[in-house]
């Protein structure tokens, strides 16, 4: 990777849709404007200033002329939840090659309210001959599946015991976090008490199904200095994907991540230790287990003492998803540009009851499909 | 071996899976391997997704394996399967080196009796006149 693209470009706004959790008066078009008319004011840029336009889960051709932006670069890359942080390097790329300057990234998704049929898989895909006649069938058995092999290789005692501290360290955060849907303190009974989904999940292993959207505004670096926030500095971006059906998936103990955050790191010139908050995409508390070992903040199978005795809740010694993450704070459908608005929110010290003490580099993982895809950003503040 | 038989989505066989689904319907498996590099695959596909080789073959599997992962699914993902919860989401990995998704089925849907590593043998469930699908069970 190329050291001397970081800091090249800069976050220079972010936002939600105006309100995020259960919308059942707005489309999933409504959460892209608000996202994209609040992130744009929190930039301190005009709706004129966006050259370059990235989404995913439809096409930017929708997201342009509802928005009323002609872009000169225009990216609908959709690999998942991951898509959002993936495209941060996209437009580092861009930028930097001068096709844009001003990149806008919308999200905008009614998981919870939506009035349509939300598609469904094609009939002629592999997935819908090879695994939807078994009833593999969407995000929680597909994940399942793999932590059930994580148990098998490193203890089922010491894994769920791992999930649980996940779970409840997250729904801790939450509680600090006004705009989350799930801020009822959760004990280790209630995790475990908790009704099965597809085992090993419990339904406290699963993350949210809600209505929200967001929006990230990437700049290049002297348009970034100019403006009203301290720009927040991509250090590092990668990505990567192995699979898609979760029956290909290479090691199902093992991330994508490790592709992608081992290059976003060498890019950024840093390592795990250097990173005051991870914000890493937790779809599933099985997520964040095996993502933490695949981005090298510690060995493989290592996860459950890296979380043991709640050391990623407020005032642990690792902070992780502070916003309250998909399991408690938001989850509607494709997750990952949330992780980035967090991040650059803690950065920026906007966090109010939640706010890191020292919190300089931060790093965001977006996951996306079975497993499938991760993007890795690592930015930071001066 | 074939109770509980859900009201599931099946498979639309697509050009390069007729084959595929012509066997099962006489209760056989066959699966394709490379003959550049040697490695079976599974889905089968005209291209070898680890060389890239399109000199390629069908082959007849033992249906012999072993339980690679499973999930035991309580909550239905779609309604075709809320009559048939709790059931066994598996991937098995056949002795001829492939992982393929399918169902456990006459072992109860319990962790305390599906064990990853538990030896199983194919057999084939009749869904229709068109498609038999390939399952597991315990040997």
């Amino acid at each position: 990777m190329r050291q001397d693209l970081a800091r090249t470009v800069a976050i220079v706004g972010v936002a939600e849709s105006d309100q995020v959790g259960v919308t059942p008066n707005k489309s999933a078009l409504q959460h892209h404007a608000e996202a994209a008319y609040n992130a744009l004011a929190d930039a301190g840029l005009s709706v004129k200033d966006v050259d370059g336009l990235f989404t995913a889960g439809l096409s930017t051709l929708t997201t342009a002329e509802y928005l009323g932006i002609n872009p000169r670069y225009s990216d609908s890359t959709s690999i998942g939840g991951s898509s959002f942080v993936v495209h941060i390097g996209h437009a580092l790329a861009a930028i930097n090659a001068g096709y844009c300057e001003v990149a806008l990234i919308t999200h905008g998704q009614i998981g919870r309210s939506s009035r349509g049929s939300g598609g469904g898989q094609d009939e002629t895909f592999p997935v819908s001959q090879f695994e939807a006649p078994y009833g593999i069938v969407g995000a929680p058995i597909n994940y399942a599946i793999a932590c059930s092999r994580y148990m098998h290789v490193y203890g089922e005692d010491r894994t769920r015991q791992a999930l649980a501290e996940i779970a409840v360290a997250t729904r801790k955060w939450a509680q600090l976090n006004p705009k989350a849907m799930m801020r009822a303190p959760m004990s280790f009974d209630d995790y475990h008490n908790s009704r099965w989904i597809a085992w090993p999940f419990h339904l406290l292993d699963c993350c949210l199904v809600t209505d929200a959207g967001a929006a990230v505004v990437v700049a290049k670096a002297d348009r970034a200095r100019d403006l009203p926030k301290k720009p927040v500095w991509v250090l590092g971006a990668a990505e990567y994907h192995d699979h898609s059906l979760m029956s290909q998936m290479p090691d199902l103990t093992v991330h994508p991540a490790r592709d992608a955050g081992q290059r976003a790191f060498e890019m950024a010139g840093l390592k795990p230790d250097d990173i005051d908050l991870a914000m890493i995409y937790d779809s599933f508390t099985y997520t964040v287990l095996m993502s933490l070992e695949s981005l090298g903040f510690c060995g493989p199978g290592e996860g459950p003492d890296f979380v043991w005795n709640q050391r990623t809740a407020p005032g642990g010694e690792f902070a992780l998803n502070t916003s309250g993450g998909g399991l408690s704070y938001t989850h509607p459908g494709m997750y990952g540009i949330f992780l980035v608005v967090e991040a650059v929110r803690q950065l920026r010290g906007e966090c109010g009851e939640r706010q890191l003490a020292n919190c300089r580099i931060a790093l965001a993982n977006g996951s996306g499909g079975s497993l499938s895809s991760a993007g890795t950003a690592i930015l930071a503040i001066d | 071996m074939t109770t509980a038989t859900p009201r599931r989505p099946l498979p639309t066989p697509q050009p390069e899976w007729d084959f595929y689904w012509e066997r099962t319907k006489a209760h056989e498996l066959w699966l394709m391997r490379c003959k550049e590099c040697h490695r079976a695959y599974f889905y089968p596909r005209p291209l070898c997704p680890y060389c890239f080789s399109r000199n390629t073959e069908w082959f007849q599997s033992s249906g012999r394996g072993r339980l690679y992962a499973f999930a035991i699914v309580h909550r239905a993902p779609h309604p075709a399967f809320a009559d048939v919860v709790p059931y066994i989401a598996a991937l098995v990995e056949l002795e001829d080196g492939v992982r393929i998704p399918t169902n456990l089925v006459g072992v109860e849907p319990d962790p305390a009796r599906v064990k990853i590593g538990m030896p199983v043998q194919v057999l084939f469930e009749d869904a229709n006149e068109k498609i038999s699908l390939p399952k597991f069970r315990p040997v």
